[in-house]
């Protein structure tokens, strides 16, 4: 989720995903019972996210989605930095749906935008602190003596005069009858020994045996398997179907329609194919039958050439800039539209009975989910259960409501327990896509060539309309512009506006939303301006960011350690680029080399420095930074989702590929040292690789990639 | 008719389609979802599973065709994460959203049965097969050079480490003049 999702009116928000889904919001989400509360057997559970047993174990309440970025362990790490506990006796649960567990920056339950740590930083520490406190207190009742003289570590209270020391466990029943105090204090970071150390996950050893639970493992009893059969038309709908030859297929249960198109149920999901293979559809394709990508290319393009946009960031008059100018540049950069391809296809399992409904699901929208399968089931939300398993990656892709719809609706027309589970087609056809883009800049240079005007208009789909509705202000979408509109460098006037272009293809959040596109338009631009007054495009960038300290201070990191003034072996080439998104700043340098006859483009080593403020887990930033160059350097070499007869072009790996082993850069990862509040992680990385590959190929070749992705014939 | 292998080590027989994919016989006939779907294609490796010892996609073999042959699931790898690629998978911290993994230590164990001191190259070469969209390769490249480490190390004993396996998070610097070709070009890892 974008950035711009923040502190969205949670009326609004309801208007918009809720009833985009569901068609009406019955009201917001009651808790369930959860199971993260107190029970008997858990004597000491102060707060929705710890569990103390009289056996010592401590289990930690997770309510964020784990979809790789490492929540699991960086959430656990900020609770038992103030709890005190013995790492090695933690274990975690994903957290229900329940009103306890909003996202604090969505105010509804949800993983997305880089908040995990951002968001829950200070709700966690303290959730630690004060449970600490109690069983401080508690052992304090037992001894009879002050609090001030026990101090808590590593899983036990000790008495500081007498050393004795009382396990948690021992102290769970005592503690879990004391009043939840509410001054509490939390930890300096001097003193944290575990905040900011190289922490192992703690999910691997369950995803290296084959035993974490993903949504697609879920196995209950009487479940039986479904696929759906939807339109390939973008938006059709089923005219009249024939199950008989589907139903014929050993193993075939049932066939029914639902909202999206006809379910095929039978008792194992190969089944289920072979029935969906079999099923005569006849489809209604609606107005987009003859949609293809030339004319949505064309609907970009003349959004782009409409002056009057909504205005997203004004500095004094470029007008005047470019009368005042010396030389004047121009340039047209687009972007396609992008499928996530999240390796585990959406899956959704669902049992609707007459007094509830569970959901067991690979979500990011756990608050949603809950009011979505309510309304379909007609449940109340507090009946409905949301059970998260792990998610085979999110990047936004699994804060749609799509797979649990279906899952919820075969479940009610079956009348059993009944998971859902999308071929990789089916997963790459009907995705909600990043956006296209199509973004035209225009820029003055005075006599010395520094920049004196930029201008940049930008005509894009917008995300937030449907989602959050009420975000959407005069026209502008600020996740459309993000990574454009706040660009860094000291120039004395800027206009950059934005031109919603509707274009039938359902939009979503991708790993970094609208900075995945603008990074590659504005940091290429930026380049071209520095090729053009004939700077170094690191000296350029390093003068005009003065007055951006953090951006300065990773770029000329980066470039340090690229050793950017060093010579490279020949044939290699260096680019560079920075971008702050989701709170945190990001530079990277690519260092590639082109073969001018075939126009392949071969990626070496990729520096990066990243200052994401106060770091959790280096261990999780490092892999987070890896996972997310190489997700921007897939796309930018060969992401695009392309458009004939309405129809998705692309269906599987090998006509929508991903980087694989072998063309695999060396990364490094270099930390900026900070004490300012932590930033995101899962994101920031990806915008800056694409517009460093292509500043690296200008070095290369003296060719401009204007377009994504890399086209070897662009370079030949 | 039913059709009988051998499954982790044990016997075992299944009434199915003889057409059926055995990815789909693991997982949704025998309920053992360590191996995973990603492509049903042959394209991804999320599916990858030993057949008479060899790195097989399941998700393209029929279930007739592993009829008396020996089938190693990643349940089957080891029962208590001993097994090196695991353990060094663990040490270095490998995993993220963590589905491919399954495919991706299948190949890996398969790579070191046949090959205990691969290169560079011949990681790359047997892992392409297999997609990581989380972006793992690199301390995936890194695990299988130190699992290939302690499987020549006697137990206990911390072997000499002739390949420099880097740890996670160091940020050891990389050479300016290392071969043009690197991710391909033989020698030990980073």
């Amino acid at each position: 989720m974008s950035s711009a999702t923040m502190k969205v009116d949670r009326r609004e928000f309801l208007k918009g995903a809720a009833a985009g889904a569901t068609g009406l919001v019955i009201g917001f989400y009651l808790p369930n019972p959860p199971e993260a509360r107190a029970s008997a057997a858990v004597p000491f559970a102060p707060n929705a996210w710890i569990r103390i047993g009289t056996d010592d174990t401590v289990t930690l309440v997770i309510d964020k989605s784990e979809m790789g970025q490492g929540v699991v362990t960086s959430l656990s790490m900020l609770i038992a930095e103030d709890l005190e506990c013995d790492w090695k006796k933690i274990r975690t649960v994903f957290a229900p749906a329940a009103k306890e567990y909003a996202n604090p920056v969505f105010g509804i339950q949800g993983t997305g935008g880089s908040t995990s740590v951002r968001g829950m930083w200070t709700p966690l520490r303290k959730a630690g602190a004060q449970a600490r406190e109690m069983l401080i207190a508690a052992a304090a009742e037992k001894w009879a003596v002050d609090k001030a003289l026990c101090r808590a570590e590593d899983s036990h209270v000790i008495h500081t005069q007498t050393k004795e020391r009382l396990s948690y466990g021992s102290l769970a029943e005592a503690a879990g009858k004391l009043p939840v105090p509410s001054d509490i204090k939390l930890k300096e970071p001097k003193q944290f020994r575990i905040v900011g150390k190289e922490m192992k996950r703690l999910d691997a050893a369950d995803k290296t045996c084959g035993r974490a639970e993903f949504g697609i493992d879920v196995r209950q009893p009487g479940m039986l398997h479904a696929v759906v059969a939807r339109c390939p038309v973008i938006g059709g709908k089923v005219a009249s179907f024939n199950a008989d030859k589907a139903k014929a297929v050993r193993g075939v249960k049932h066939a029914v329609q639902i909202s999206s198109g006809v379910a095929v149920v039978a008792d194992n999901t190969w089944s289920a194919m072979q029935g969906r293979d079999a099923l005569e559809i006849k489809w209604e394709e609606g107005q987009n039958a003859s949609l293809t990508s030339a004319a949505i290319g064309k609907m970009l393009e003349e959004g782009a050439s409409k002056p009057g946009g909504a205005v997203a960031r004004k500095e004094g008059d470029v007008m005047a800039g470019f009368a005042s100018a010396a030389k004047k540049i121009e340039a047209v950069y687009q972007a396609p539209f992008l499928a996530h391809a999240t390796m585990e296809p959406m899956n959704c399992a669902a049992q609707v009975r007459a007094d509830g409904c569970d959901v067991w699901a690979p979500t990011q929208f756990q608050g949603v989910n809950q009011m979505t399968a309510a309304k379909i089931s007609g449940l109340k939300p507090e009946q409905v259960n949301i059970r998260t398993t792990y998610l085979g990656g999110g990047f936004g892709r699994r804060a749609e409501q799509d797979f649990v719809i279906e899952a919820v609706e075969i479940s009610q027309a079956a009348g059993v327990p009944v998971q859902v589970t999308w071929s990789r087609e089916d997963d790459i056809q009907h995705d909600f896509y990043r956006p296209a883009s199509y973004s035209r800049f225009e820029a003055g240079l005075d006599a010395e060539g520094w920049p004196v005007a930029w201008s940049n208009r930008i005509a894009c789909p917008s995300i937030m309309s449907r989602f959050f509705p009420g975000s959407v202000k005069n026209g502008l979408d600020e996740s459309s512009v993000e990574g454009a509109a706040d660009l860094p460098y000291a120039i004395p006037n800027i206009l950059v506006d934005y031109q919603l272009t509707e274009t039938e293809i359902p939009v979503g959040f991708w790993r970094s939303v609208g900075n995945s596109q603008n990074a590659f338009f504005s940091e290429c631009f930026v380049d071209e301006l520095a090729a053009a007054s004939g700077k170094d495009p690191y000296e350029f960038r390093r003068r005009l960011l003065q007055k951006a300290p953090r951006h300065l201070a990773v770029l000329e990191l980066a470039a340090t350690k690229a050793g950017w003034w060093e010579a490279l072996p020949a044939g290699r080439y260096r680019g560079i680029a920075v971008l702050s998104s989701f709170g945190s700043y990001v530079a990277e340098v690519a260092e590639v080399s082109v073969d001018m006859k075939s126009g392949e483009v071969r990626m070496h080593r990729v520096f990066c420095a990243v200052d994401c403020g106060r770091t959790v887990n280096p261990l999780t930033i490092e892999a987070q930074m890896q996972s997310a160059i190489v997700f921007g350097l897939t796309a930018a070499l060969k992401g695009a989702i392309t458009i004939n007869k309405g129809r998705v072009e692309e269906g599987n790996f090998d006509d929508y590929q991903m980087l694989r082993m072998t063309e695999m850069p060396k990364i490094e990862v270099h930390i900026v040292p900070s004490d300012q509040p932590s930033g995101g992680i899962g994101e920031p990385g990806t915008p800056p690789i694409a517009p460093a590959v292509c500043n690296a190929i200008f070095a290369a070749t003296g060719k401009r990639i204007r377009r994504l992705p890399i086209r070897s014939e662009d370079l030949v | 008719m039913a059709i009988q292998f051998t499954l982790n080590g044990k016997a075992q027989s299944v009434d199915v389609d003889p057409k059926m994919p055995l990815l789909w016989v693991l997982r949704d006939t025998l309920n053992l979802t360590g191996t995973k779907f990603g492509c049903g294609m042959a394209l991804c490796g999320a599916c990858t599973v030993h057949i008479d010892g060899k790195a097989a996609r399941s998700c393209v073999t029929p279930v007739s065709e592993v009829a008396r042959k020996k089938v190693t699931t990643i349940e089957g790898l080891s029962t208590d994460l001993s097994h090196p690629v695991q353990k060094a998978w663990i040490e270095l911290d490998v995993p993220q959203c963590g589905y491919c993994q399954s495919g991706q230590i299948m190949s890996a164990a398969a790579l070191l049965a046949k090959k205990p001191r691969p290169t560079d190259a011949e990681v790359d070469d047997a892992m392409s097969g297999n997609i990581c969209r989380c972006g793992t390769y690199q301390r995936i490249r890194e695990a299988i050079h130190r699992a290939a480490q302690m499987h020549a190390a006697p137990p206990r004993q911390k072997g000499l480490p002739e390949t420099k396996a880097k740890k996670p998070g160091e940020t050891a610097a990389m050479a300016p003049d290392e071969p043009a070709t690197v991710g391909t070009d033989a020698g030990g890892a980073e």
